[in-house]
This record gives C-alpha cells, sequence and structure tokens, in this order.
C-alpha cells in the first residue's frame, strides 16, 4: 500500500533538517528487553503498516571492553575472556586466541592436541546449533522442540563438564595444547552422543523440519543474495545458504582439518529456509567428523612445553577458525612484551547482523522474527 | 475476494494465481499442514506414553545423591591434613596467574628454629565474586597446593559473605611442601 506524503507530514530536525519521521510510519523499539531477541539488542525499526521500511541496530547495552581487556592479560590469560564473546561456540574461540599465539611463536602442537581440540569443537559446534534449533523454534512460536534440542545438548554438555571442568566457558586451551589429558570416560561417551544424536534427528524433522506452518514461515522470507552476503561481510551458515563458499575449515584449515573428509554445506536459495537447512546438514557433518577422529586420537603429549612468561615477537598476526556462526578472526599485534600491544576480535555476529535490515528490506514484522532465529545472534559477541 | 478472482494484493502489485487448482492448493495446504502437526504431535504423544525416557533430573530433591564430575570447577580450595596442614608456601604464582585479582595472599616472614627468615602465608584471600573458573591458577600452582571444589551452591545475600579466607587459623605448612 504506497501512501502519497505532503510536505506537512515530515518532521525535520530544526537544525539539520534530517527526515525524522513521516507521517504514516511507526517507529517501534524491539528489544532490549524482547524474549525473541535472545539478548540486549535493540532494534528501531521503522514501520508503514505491517511492511519493514527501515531497521536500525542500537548497539553497546553489554560492552564490556574485552579487546581493551586482554591488553593487560598475559597470553595465558586473555583466552579466558574470549570465551565470554560468543558463549555458545566458546571452545572454538579460545581455540582461535591459543592458534594466533601458536602461530606468532612458531610453535609445533602435538598431534594428540590437536585432535583434542577439533572433537570438542565439533561438540561445541554440535551443540551450539543444538540449541539455535531449539530457540528458533520457540521464536516461532513452538515450545516443544526446545525440550528435544536440550536432550542431546545436555549430553554434550555433561562430556564438557567430565574433561574440561566447565560446560558452557571451558578455558580447556592453552598455547601448546589443551590443558589436562583427555578424561578416561569420554572416548565411550562421545561414540554414546554420537549415536543418540543420529538415532533422535528424524525426530527434530518430525517434530519441526516437516511442519508445513513453520516451513512457510521461513520459506521465501529474508532473501540475501550471494552478492549482498559478500558486501556485508557475512560468513557462516548465514552466508553458506545464500551460495557463499566461506567455510574456514576448508579453505584455510587449521589444527589438522585438511586431513578430514567432510562437506561444506551451500545452499543457494538465500531464505531463511535455506539457512535453516545448512544447519541441519552442518550436524551430522560435525558427527562425520568426530567419528573419524574418536578412535584413532594420537598417543602422546597433550601439550607443547612452553615458556612460563610467554613473549611474543614483534609484529602483527591474524587467526581465523570457523566458529558455529562464522569467521572468528584475532588479530594480535605485538611489540615484544609478555602483553598485547593491541587486539582485536573479528566477530561473525557483528557482520550477520548487519546484513539484517537488507533481509528484512520490504518483509512483514513477524518475519523479522524469523529471519533472526535463521542468523542465529549471540549479542555478547556483537558488542564484546 | 480472494478464492474466487485469484488475484492476491501484495504490496501493491497483484499477482497472478492460475486460477485452475487454486482451490485444491488452498484445501490442500490445509490437510498437509494438519497432517504435518499430527505428525509431531505423535512423536510428543510416544513421549507421554513412556515416561521411563524422560531424562529430567529433580535437581534440588537429589541433592543426596547428586555427583559432580571429578575436573567440575566449583570453587577454589586449599585442603588441610588432620595435622592442620596445607601445601601453600606463599609462592603467589596463583596470584600472578590468575587472570581478574580473585586472590589476595599476604605473606609474613617467619623465623625458623636454625634462625632462617622464612616467607609463609598469613592469609589466602580468596574473591569468590570475582572468579570466573578457569582453572589458572590450578594449573600454576607447583606444590599442588590448591584444587578446585565441588560445591557450586553459591547464592548468598551480601557480596561480602563471598570473600573467603581459605587458610584455617593455625594451619602451618606441610614439611615436604616447603620451598
Amino acid at each position: 500500500m504506497q501512501m502519497t506524503r505532503k510536505p506537512s507530514d515530515i518532521t525535520t530536525d530544526a537544525k539539520s533538517g534530517e527526515v525524522l519521521h513521516h507521517e504514516g510510519e511507526f517507529i517501534i523499539n524491539m528489544g532490549p528487553q524482547h524474549p525473541a531477541t535472545h539478548g540486549v539488542l535493540h532494534l528501531k525499526i521503522w514501520l508503514e503498516g505491517e511492511t519493514i521500511k527501515k531497521i536500525e541496530p542500537h548497539l553497546g547495552y553489554i560492552h564490556r571492553g574485552i579487546e581493551k581487556m586482554c591488553e593487560r592479560l598475559s597470553y595465558r590469560q586473555f583466552i579466558f575472556s574470549t570465551s565470554r564473546m560468543d558463549y555458545l561456540s566458546a571452545h572454538i574461540n579460545n581455540q582461535a586466541c591459543a592458534l594466533a599465539v601458536e602461530k606468532a611463536l612458531g610453535l609445533e602442537v602435538p598431534p594428540r592436541a590437536k585432535a583434542i581440540r577439533i572433537i570438542l569443537a565439533e561438540l561445541t559446534r554440535i551443540a551450539s546449533h543444538e540449541l539455535w534449533w531449539a530457540c528458533s523454534g520457540l521464536d516461532l512460536g513452538g515450545v516443544t522442540p526446545f525440550f528435544y534440542a536440550f536432550r542431546e545438548r545436555e549430553a554434550i554438555n555433561d562430556i564438557m563438564e567430565e574433561t574440561c571442568g566447565a560446560r558452557l566457558t571451558q578455558n580447556f586451551i592453552v598455547p601448546g595444547g589443551v590443558m589436562s589429558d583427555l578424561h578416561h570416560n569420554f572416548q565411550k561417551r562421545v561414540k554414546r552422543v554420537l549415536t543418540q544424536i543420529k538415532d533422535n534427528l528424524h525426530e527434530y524433522d518430525e517434530i519441526l523440519t516437516g511442519n508445513i506452518i513453520f516451513q512457510n514461515r521461513l520459506k521465501e522470507v529474508g532473501y540475501l543474495s550471494r552478492e549482498d552476503a559478500i558486501s556485508y561481510g557475512c560468513t557462516g551458515p548465514a552466508a553458506r545458504g545464500s551460495g557463499l563458499s566461506c567455510d574456514i575449515r576448508k579453505l584455510y584449515p587449521y589444527d589438522g582439518y585438511e586431513k578430514l573428509d567432510f562437506d561444506e554445506i551451500i545452499f543457494n536459495e538465500g531464505d531463511c529456509w535455506a539457512r535453516y537447512r545448512v544447519r541441519m546438514a552442518e550436524i551430522l557433518q560435525s558427527v562425520h567428523i568426530i567419528e573419524q577422529l574418536i578412535d584413532s586420537i594420537p598417543d602422546g603429549e597433550f601439550q607443547a612445553k612452553t615458556k612460563n612468561v610467554i613473549k611474543l615477537p614483534k609484529g602483527q598476526f591474524y587467526q581465523r577458525v570457523e566458529t558455529a556462526r562464522g569467521e572468528l578472526g584475532v588479530f594480535i599485534v605485538s611489540d615484544g612484551a609478555a602483553t598485547p600491544y593491541r587486539c582485536k576480535f573479528r566477530s561473525p555476529n557483528f557482520s550477520n547482523l548487519s546484513a539484517i535490515p537488507q533481509m528484512a528490506q520490504g518483509a512483514k514484522i513477524g518475519d523479522l522474527v524469523a529471519i533472526m532465529a535463521t542468523v542465529d545472534l549471540v549479542i555478547p559477541d556483537i558488542d564484546r | 475476494m480472494v478464492l474466487i478472482t485469484g488475484y492476491v494484493k501484495m504490496n501493491g502489485t497483484e499477482i497472478n494465481i492460475k486460477k485452475t487448482g487454486f482451490l485444491k492448493e488452498y484445501f490442500g495446504t490445509i490437510f498437509t499442514s494438519l497432517s504435518s502437526l499430527l505428525t509431531g504431535m505423535k512423536l510428543t504423544g510416544y513421549y507421554f506414553i513412556h515416561p521411563n525416557k524422560i531424562i529430567t533430573e529433580q535437581y534440588p530433591d537429589n541433592r543426596a545423591t547428586l555427583k559432580m564430575a571429578e575436573r567440575f570447577r566449583g570453587e577454589v580450595t586449599l585442603p588441610h591434613n588432620e595435622n592442620n596442614e596445607h601445601r601453600c608456601n606463599g609462592c603467589q604464582s596463583c596470584e600472578i596467574a590468575c587472570p581478574n585479582g580473585s586472590i589476595k595472599i599476604v605473606t609474613k616472614h617467619e623465623i625458623s628454629e636454625d634462625g632462617k627468615k622464612k616467607k609463609r602465608i598469613d592469609t589466602w584471600v580468596y574473591h569468590l565474586e570475582m572468579c570466573t573458573f578457569c582453572n589458572l591458577c590450578i594449573e600454576a600452582c607447583p606444590s599442588k597446593a590448591i584444587v578446585m571444589g565441588k560445591k557450586f551452591e553459591h547464592s548468598v545475600y551480601d557480596k561480602s559473605q563471598l570473600v573467603k579466607i581459605l587458610n584455617k587459623p593455625g594451619s602451618k605448612v606441610m614439611k615436604e611442601a616447603e620451598e
């Protein structure tokens, strides 16, 4: 429905002349306290009727200055703070930091530590996708899926608790390897979880994926073209749903991903339904990766010998990893001291959030929740 | 009318939907969505009549049988043996390793029997309210004096109750842990 506007309908700023508000437009603030934003995200939405005209994300509600904090923490200590960025892929964030330090030192990580890291990283990815599936069901009006996904996620969290000591913010990785060796129950329990996931994944399809009402809310909603995904810097499943090949595990392998056999999941449709299917297929790929490793974890040291006080050589170091939400980059500038001179994190959620106004252009307000659910935002990662 | 003409107005533009089969598609969608809904309901019904497959733990009621994992990080503890002796010799490695300053160790100098000055701990202050359970202090301790405890129910009404002094009054360092 098009509206004709008279000049008297437009409110402008007295000083700058900037157009503030058109008559007939609503401005709705979604968040910062809103159940569908999964955190303190504030979206200012301009509406004409029910159609979204413009979205402006307002950030900063959970800014903790992690980058600045890292400047006074040593290279052993700053790893823990990255668990608090994307708390659902905490282990992978820690891995990125450790890899950046190892790259700078030229440190060779023992093969056992590499295998342990990959298995735990893929378990984290599965747990993260399970939580995303649970919450996207919850966002779109189904409470039951939540409990089905948490059944498997709980089993993974129990493994984390047994081996790492913590369920969510593990801090199990140290520069040069992992903190301690695997628990003796680890292999047995991981195998049990893998069979549990493979046995139960059909229930996910029965209860949510196959549901026509759910499908209709995702299909042809929130379209993002491949070109837009590139120009907004989208990564992870959000970009792979638009046909963009961006899996860091394939493109810039780290920690021995190059030796493993797995597929990069790409769908070309670019809508919410494509992003949904990317994640569902990625769960199975992660299961496949763990199955290759779990019976052949190499023997040997779990940690390379490092000095008590780690000092990086002068220079700039960058390391990227694939978290459950996209590409995380860790950029360290070192002046030769025991703490980083500058530490910058390129977080996947910040770039994915910037594409949401494009995805929601012309969509209805109810579709915005579906778009946000399939982009899978974690707010502390946006603000850091 | 949508049903009769087969035209739907969307965003100001008219989209022509094929007249033939429109009604069939319209009612077909209703039936497929109902059947897909029933597929999901069948699954929930299955768990409704199989209560032994439910994995929920009755947490506050199962406190007596609740067993935490071996490596669970609940709080930092300084174990004492039956002679009121601990293994901490006051090297302060944990204090340096802690990323957020939750450990403060106040040391004193004791003069031993043979007249030598020795560094000993006076108070081992642990700020539980600042601790992030990163395990770096436990890793840093050279004499394995501190371990992670299993207690996880830490909620109190006042923050000051979370500042703990871990060494018991009158405690001494074990012979084998000295320097």
